[in-house]
């Protein structure tokens, strides 16, 4: 398996975010977006999770199923926790267990085959299991948010400053978890601005120009969608 | 030139520089003759007296409305099929029109029922459909003037505008079917006898030259909202300048 | 556990229990109800000629009432993202959403309108007929009213807006949901046309709806 993306451009509001970034990843990597805040690494992220349209440019995945999107063999795991106070953590990650299409690949074995309670288990939050996620601390909440990457197979896990929120434990139980993903043969990609130690890993930098010679950049840049004349 | 240029909107913005002096002469013509004949050509109504000269604005406006309507949905249809950045600006710009037109022909109607009637407002079943029509333009311009993202907004609009022309046959229906259940003797009939030639003549010239009133606007309309994008561009270019945002350069490192 | 009923137990839950969940649409319901007497005065002849139009009209309001969050909710904490990465297509999450939303607010609200029916003094075959126009058409009402859930999802103060978009849509609705009603109890027009009509509007919300506010869904998203 094989994530090709070759120059995408993105725009939010009208706004150029960032252009032309290529990079490729294989199964067993990780792809770690960094960079100072503000400079569109959320942007790629989401951009790569199909939550937010490329103004040009491809993105392919060679060895996926053949019918589904790129975003549909990924999980997402951004700034929100995507729970719901009201329902019970055992509820909120059995959901996503139910809900979400599994993606099962040849050379891709994942140990995301974890029932919802043995998967609050592995991430020490099996005693919250049947209270409602309101009452969970923040750090908690972060762990059942994480818990869905680990009971539903997806080879691709784009995480947004994963480790935001965790204590030191976490943190490693994260990184291990990480860890096990590659070796599985799985894919990260993960933006982050503090250090991540994980095997194969390939570094994307973004970095902010001076701010003089952009006058290229600017030069097409309408607000407006396709048609680049409009300024 | 094809439609495939006039995506370009510089292109767009010189045809309509080019095309708008003989387009206002045109109106002007057209309107003048219009009403001329509506007021000295046209018979008086034997029994409305004076009052029926109100068609020639009431009918038109009608006819307007809807053609506005059309014309959203036509650029909501190119906003979402061909992501075409003019139909956004035309399906902005004719909204208000759409409303102005709904708005005269129900005021029109308003002051012609006041003398045929005896009342300001009617529910018969016409008036009763423009007041809803007056209602969902009202509410499609509300969306866009709420929504900050041009590009979202359009297409936000372009699907309440898609789904209110899906239903708009259905609400006439259900308005009609309502009125005739309440009101058995219609009072206003179009599918009476024939106009005669002194009305239907006069009639036909207000129409034409309220649809290229319309085209007017709705080029003026357009090529406003194309500035207005511009200057926001231009803003947006002017805060990335002084923190610049836009220039981001990624480079892949193997470790 | 299939998708489609996991998606539904879970709607269901959270509307349940959120915000006094049913109760909350039902209490509003009466509310609105109570006041039209209060407008109108109580006579009760011609509360029983009006009560099925009060009755809907209530129904109507109670409906908007709760819709904006329909979508808004999942998109403020996150979860709109994750379903439309889902694997599962948009439109039958939309179905799936609305129909959990008019189980868990639109059914009690029909299941209490045979109740409001005695503030408005309703003989027993207007009841009937009411509550049964009201179980074919508040479904319609949820479903179009989804659509402008779509639209307005990413604004933060949708509310009053939605409404605006959705109450012009819902006019076919009304009208034939009332007719239907009040055509029981005798009127000009036998009950089973208007009612077929509001058959085939709700037939008809039942794909516009999904649809509709899947594509909306889909571009809203960023």
């Amino acid at each position: 398996m094989k994530l090709i993306c070759d120059s995408l451009t993105c725009e939010r509001g009208g706004r150029r975010v960032f252009e032309n970034v290529t990079f490729q990843i294989s199964s067993g990597e990780a792809l770690i977006v960094r960079g100072p805040n503000g400079v569109g690494k959320s942007s790629l992220l989401r951009v790569i999770a199909g939550l937010v349209a490329v103004r040009s440019g491809k993105m392919a995945l060679e060895g996926g199923i053949e019918d589904r999107t790129v975003p549909e063999h990924c999980h997402y795991f951004g700034h929100l926790d995507a729970l719901k106070p009201s329902l019970t953590a055992l509820e909120n990650l059995s959901f996503w267990r139910s809900f979400y299409e599994p993606v099962e690949l040849a050379g891709f074995s994942s140990d995301a085959t974890l029932g919802a309670s043995e998967a609050l288990e592995t991430l020490e939050i099996g005693h919250t299991a049947h209270l409602p996620a309101a009452f969970l601390s923040a750090g908690q909440r972060r762990r059942l948010s994480l818990a869905r990457l680990l009971v539903v197979p997806r080879p691709i896990w784009i995480m947004d400053e994963p480790s935001s929120a965790l204590d030191a434990a976490s943190e490693r139980t994260l990184l291990g978890l990480m860890a096990s993903h590659i070796n599985g043969g799985g894919i990260i990609i993960a933006a982050t601005h503090l250090p991540l130690d994980l095997p194969n890993t390939k570094y994307l930098e973004f970095s902010r120009g001076d701010g003089r010679d952009d006058e290229g950049l600017a030069e097409d840049y309408d607000g407006f969608g396709d048609s680049g004349d409009f300024l | 030139m094809t439609l495939y240029d006039l995506a370009n909107p510089t292109r767009f913005l010189s045809l309509v520089e080019r095309i708008m002096p003989w387009l206002i002469g045109a109106t002007v013509l057209a309107l003048a003759t219009g009403l001329y004949m509506a007021f000295f050509y046209a018979p008086e109504d034997y029994q409305q007296g004076v009052t029926v000269r109100i068609m020639f604005v009431h009918v038109p406006s009608a006819w307007l409305a809807l053609l506005c309507y059309a014309m959203m949905a036509g650029s909501s249809i190119g906003t979402l099929v061909w992501k075409h950045p003019l139909a956004d600006v035309s399906a902005k710009a004719a909204a208000p029109l759409g409303a102005a037109f709904t708005f005269l022909a129900l005021f029109s109607g308003s002051i012609w029922a006041k003398p045929m009637w005896g009342t300001w407002w009617v529910w018969d079943a016409r008036l009763t459909s423009f007041l809803v029509l007056f209602i969902m333009y009202l509410g499609i311009i509300a969306l866009w003037r709420t929504m900050d993202d041009p590009i979202k907004a359009a297409k936000a609009n372009a699907i309440l505008t898609l789904v209110g022309v899906i239903n708009l046959p259905i609400i006439k229906f259900s308005v009609d079917w309502w009125n005739t259940l309440h009101q058995p003797a219609s009072v206003f009939r179009t599918d009476g006898p024939a106009l005669h030639s002194s009305i239907l003549v006069p009639l036909l010239v207000m129409a034409g030259a309220f649809t290229l009133f319309f085209i007017m606007m709705h080029l003026m309309f357009m090529r406003n909202e194309i500035y207005a994008r511009r200057i926001r561009a231009m803003r947006m270019r002017a805060a990335s300048a002084a923190q610049p945002h836009a220039n981001v350069t990624a480079q892949i490192r193997e470790v | 556990m299939n998708w489609m009923t996991a998606l539904f137990v879970r709607e269901f839950k959270i509307a349940a229990r959120v915000g006094g969940g049913a109760l909350i649409g039902v209490l509003f319901f009466l509310a609105v109800v109570t006041v039209f007497p209060f407008g109108v005065g109580p006579d009760l002849k011609m509360l029983a000629r009006i009560g099925a139009a009060v009755l809907w009209i209530g129904a109507l309001l109670a409906t908007l009432l709760g819709l904006d969050r329909l979508f808004q909710a999942d998109r403020e904490d996150g979860t709109l993202d994750l379903l439309l990465m889902s694997g599962r297509p948009p439109e039958l999450i939309v179905l799936v959403k609305c129909a959990a939303h008019w189980a868990a607010t639109g059914l009690p609200l029909v299941i209490s309108a045979p109740v409001l029916a005695l503030f408005v003094n309703l003989e027993p075959t207007a009841i009937g007929a009411v509550t049964l126009t009201l179980l074919v058409g508040t479904p319609a009402l949820t479903l179009i009213g989804a659509v402008g859930a779509g639209v307005t999802v990413s604004l933060r103060r949708g509310g009053v807006l939605l409404s605006i978009l959705v109450i012009p849509l819902a006019i076919p609705v009304l009208i034939f949901g009332v007719s239907a009603a009040t055509a029981a109890v005798g009127g000009p027009t036998p009950f089973l046309t208007p009612l077929l009509y509001l058959c085939a509007i709700s037939l008809f919300a039942l794909v516009l709806g999904p649809v509709a506010a899947g594509a909306a869904l889909r571009v809203a998203s960023d």
